[in-house]
């Protein structure tokens, strides 16, 4: 399923469309097929105008099973198109998904939507008649069937996409042969059995002119992570361990080794932390990256490549916690972890992005601001930037902004722990260069000397001057990202992921004559300088987060400032709705001081 | 150009006060250490010493070339990091009982089974010292130890076989006090492509005073203690008794000789430090006080280290497909062009 989804996102690419995916699967490599659990869904988004996120409630849902019917039906939106797989509606397989009955039977579901029930599972199998395939080979071809049909629903291009399997089934002429007969036969059955009213063409979007490509948040920050190398002029060395849904940032890289990279698949997590800080030492770009649990196990590294003060990129690609949580679905739950998350008074600069293609922006920044401020930095991304995509514009590589990076070789007068005045940062030296021989460790340094000490004063100066470094980055932060006047009713101020939910439900609002604005925090560490002045401008301050609070509890504890929380730890992102009803209940009511999304709900 | 000045132990010597205790078996490890390298005619600035947390981790504070001292374990994962994306720097690992084979175990093993180029010095005093005290994972059954008023009961991991078992390309063990043989070692060490691992038997004055003097004391080294040399006979006492493998391959402790009771030289196992690891890993079965004990190299093999094998891949990829570039990589895959 997820593979036909990128199939049809590419095709919606290619027709110049605006996109926005949000793949949806579960952690279980082959989940028990026809659960509930086993459900893999990818939704996606698709339109000629601007969009930003992968939309509330889809027009079409294809269920090839009950339990995708039962897990996906409530998304659907009325009277929209439910194309369902009739071959799959056996009574095992509805026991499975826990029908009592065929739905499939109730006059109530063809009131509510236009239903068509097709026999995929048969019509695949006729299709794939007199190839030596197995049933199980053929049954694997029963969604190329389906996305021959949505082909031909949505008027694109087949040639192209008959290209496209050929390809990717590369010398299996076989399975590339059975798949497209496959997709073949679903595109004509659209066309001959002429079971739509309308066949729809969406145009192409507006678009600033270049060149475009679609992209996931994990290409991106792999992308971003080799351009931020280039700029720097420094080779790439980059540790991690095994950990969904940061796994595909090791496996992009890797392919990238002509580009200079290293890639080092760590024992554990706490060896990719390690690694990354001897490479660091070294005198490489280094950067390491989990996910929540195994940020954890990297949290005594990064406060060692803190007190060293080593440069340093740590990626966090957050997810369901705690523990094990839910692996493949995302949250926001991990910024107080980043924050926080270490022993001592211990301050990394955080930042995140906001969408697909703001990553790569957000690694060279990543990149930048360990190199010139000699430090680890926490880059916060999401499973549902991870593998959701969106068109990319191609930057223009010669116009980027070099990183510079100065490695004393002058032996006078060094002192380890000297600072540069404008950003407090301690030189970069690495080993090789001769007469500028030192050691450095977790142990509390001297301010200047670097040698070990245990002197009070000497310590608390320390303390501050670490908290000074990363407060002081504020000259770095750039504008702020607001939308909207900066002064108003309500101020939605979000972080990372939650931008498109955030952005569209901002703009309806404000179409509808609201006194809505939007900002989008990239800094949460320092936080930007104009959050403080702009907040006391709105009469309430909204803020929505994948988590129980945690910018929020920020915000609330600096500025002191009144924010209303809108809360939601389901796995999933916001719904434009469900920030649109929030912010029309502020703009009626003073009084809620958190809105939880799961207990509105249920009333 | 002038030529380089020869540098004397005192030059691989920091300013800082060394702060182990009195007669703490580290300092004459450091010294040895020091004038081994000076005798190399290693450049400082090029080697580095990286350690974790525990008494002996405290060494490249005193060592005058580049230092780093980490945070508790994870030494080996830090060095391996350094040494991949760095080749051209030596590389020394300093970690005890605790540090390396507790709290860092997993760190030390995949370092010996990548072979990456380094140099681990393991100092073994079977007890942590710089928290006051406890029974370490090397401690013999029934050590009291504050933690343990009764007697550990765990029992004890042999580093040698940790590192045999890693798949090490360079096994050896050799005694604290012992400099001119510690020298011969770390010149070894040094020189091996690949992971060194080096147990240095140590004594901690403190909390495990005399903890190997059964086999370390002088006066009763000849009859405890195994020299290996390479492709000679395992022999001891002054070539008196020798080791050799039973049938089952138990080995044992003979007279050597062609009288009646004594076993022929003939029979006597020949050192060979390049033989499959089962003879390493018999060499290391030998305990006292049933056994001499072994001291020297008992493995020393070649294999490809990890940080070579990396970079061959890099140049590989670059003369594969050309050096990369930017542009062309954020171009890759599926694009289109919106006029």
């Amino acid at each position: 399923m997820q593979l036909t989804g990128t199939e049809f996102t590419k095709a919606a690419a290619a027709a110049g469309n605006d996109i926005s995916t949000f793949p949806d699967f579960p952690a279980e490599i082959r989940a028990p097929a026809g659960s509930l659990a086993g459900v893999s869904g990818f939704q996606l988004h698709f339109a000629s105008s601007d969009i930003y996120t992968p939309g509330d409630a889809p027009d079409v849902l294809v269920a090839m099973n009950p339990a995708a019917l039962r897990a996906n039906l409530a998304d659907l939106i009325e009277n929209g198109i439910l194309i369902v797989n009739t071959g799959t509606f056996t009574p095992p397989n509805l026991k499975k998904a826990g029908y009592d009955s065929d739905p499939l039977a109730e006059e109530s579901l063809r009131q509510k939507y236009r239903v068509h029930g097709i026999d995929i599972s048969k019509l695949t199998n006729g299709s794939l008649d007199g190839t030596d395939l197995t049933t199980k080979e053929k049954a694997r071809c029963k969604n190329f069937f389906a996305l021959g049909l949505m082909f031909w629903a949505y008027s694109r291009d087949p040639e192209t996409e008959i290209s496209q399997i050929k390809g990717k089934f590369g010398k299996n002429d076989r399975l590339a042969d059975a798949n497209v007969r496959a997709f073949k036969a679903g595109y004509h059955y659209g066309e001959t059995a002429e079971m739509f009213q309308d066949v729809y063409r969406v145009e192409k979007a507006v678009f600033q002119p270049g060149v475009y490509r679609n992209i996931t948040g994990n290409e991106a920050i792999a992308l971003g992570l080799v351009a931020g190398a280039n700029l720097a002029g420094k080779p790439l060395f980059y540790s991690g361990y095994p950990i969904t849904p940061a796994s595909s940032l090791l496996h992009y890289l890797s392919h990238y080794k002509n580009h200079g990279v290293t890639t080092f698949q760590a024992e554990d997590e706490i060896a990719g932390v390690g690694a990354a800080i001897g490479a660091a030492y070294g005198g490489a770009l280094a950067v390491t990256a989990s996910s929540g649990p195994g940020i954890s196990l990297k949290a005594e590294g990064m406060a060692l490549a803190v007190m060293t003060e080593l440069p340093l990129v740590v990626v966090s690609v957050q997810r369901g916690g705690p523990s094990t949580g839910l692996p493949t679905k995302t949250e926001q739950s991990d910024l107080l972890q980043a924050m926080y998350g270490r022993n001592g008074e211990c301050p990394v600069p955080i930042i995140a992005a906001n969408s697909p293609a703001d990553a790569f922006d957000c690694a060279i920044l990543a990149v930048r601001l360990a190199i010139r401020y000699c430090t680890p930095v926490v880059l916060l991304s999401d499973g549902f930037l991870a593998n959701g995509s969106e068109p990319w514009r191609l930057p223009d590589v010669d116009a980027m902004e070099p990183i510079p990076v100065t490695h004393r070789t002058d032996p006078a007068g060094y002192q380890v722990y000297a600072r540069n005045q404008e950003t407090l940062a301690r030189e970069w030296v690495v080993p090789g260069t001769p007469g500028l021989e030192h050691r450095i460790g977790g142990l509390e340094k001297d301010f200047l000397t670097g040698a070990v000490s245990y002197d009070p004063i000497n310590h608390e100066k320390m303390v501050h001057i670490r908290a000074a470094k990363v407060d002081g980055m504020v000259q770095d932060c750039g504008p702020l990202d607001l939308h909207g006047e900066d002064e108003g009713d309500v101020l939605v101020i979000g972080w990372g992921g939650t931008y498109g939910a955030l952005r569209q439900a901002v703009i309806r609002l404000r179409e509808q004559g609201k006194k809505v604005s939007h900002a989008q925090l990239r800094w949460l560490h320092p936080l930007h300088p104009d959050v403080k002045g702009l907040l006391p401008r709105f009469r309430r301050v909204l803020v929505p987060e994948l988590n129980m609070g945690q910018l929020s509890m920020m915000l609330r504890a600096r500025y002191l400032v009144d924010a209303v929380g809108l809360n939601k730890v389901q796995g999933q992102p916001f719904k434009v709705a469900e920030v649109m009803k929030a912010v029309e209940d502020l703009l009626v009511d003073d009084r809620p001081t958190s809105i939880d999304v799961a207990r509105r709900a249920a009333r | 150009m002038t030529p380089p000045i020869k540098l004397s132990k005192k030059d691989f010597a920091t300013d800082q006060d060394v702060r182990w205790c009195p007669g703490c078996g580290d300092y004459a490890i450091l010294a040895a250490v020091q004038k081994t390298l000076a005798d190399l005619g290693v450049k400082r600035e090029e080697t580095v010493f990286v350690s974790g947390i525990g008494c002996s981790s405290r060494f490249p504070y005193y060592m005058n070339t580049y230092g780093f001292h980490s945070i508790h374990g994870r030494a080996p994962a830090i060095a391996t990091g350094l040494k991949v994306s760095r080749p051209d720097l030596s590389v020394w690992v300093i970690t005890g009982d605790g540090d390396g084979l507790s709290i860092g175990g997993n760190h030390l093993l995949h370092a010996l089974r990548r072979n990456v180029n380094l140099n681990i010095i393991l100092f073994n005093n079977q007890i942590y010292g710089l928290t006051k005290g406890q029974y370490s994972p090397t401690s013999a059954v029934g050590t009291k130890a504050p933690s343990t008023p009764l007697g550990s009961v765990d029992y004890p991991v042999q580093p040698l076989q940790v590192a045999l078992g890693a798949g090490a390309t360079f096994v050896a063990r050799c005694v604290d006090v012992e400099a001119a043989h510690l020298g011969e070692i770390l010149t070894r060490a040094q020189a091996h492509q690949g992971a060194s691992f080096i147990e240095v038997l140590q004594n901690c004055p403190v909390f495990n005073e005399g903890v190997w003097d059964a086999v370390t004391d002088k006066s009763t080294a000849d009859a405890r203690q195994l020299r290996l040399k390479h492709g000679q006979p395992l022999l001891f006492e002054g070539g008196k008794r020798g080791i050799r493998v039973r049938n089952d391959l138990v080995p044992e402790a003979v007279e050597v000789g062609d009288g009646p009771g004594q076993v022929p030289l003939g029979q006597i196992m020949i050192h060979d430090e390049r033989a499959a690891p089962a003879f390493a890993f018999l060499l290391t079965q030998l305990t006292y006080p049933e056994m001499p004990i072994p001291l020297g190299i008992l493995r020393a093999v070649e294999k490809t280290p990890y940080d070579q094998l990396v970079h061959e891949q890099i140049t590989a990829a670059v003369s594969a497909r050309g050096k990369g570039d930017l542009k062309k990589l954020l171009h890759s895959g599926m694009t289109w062009t919106v006029e």
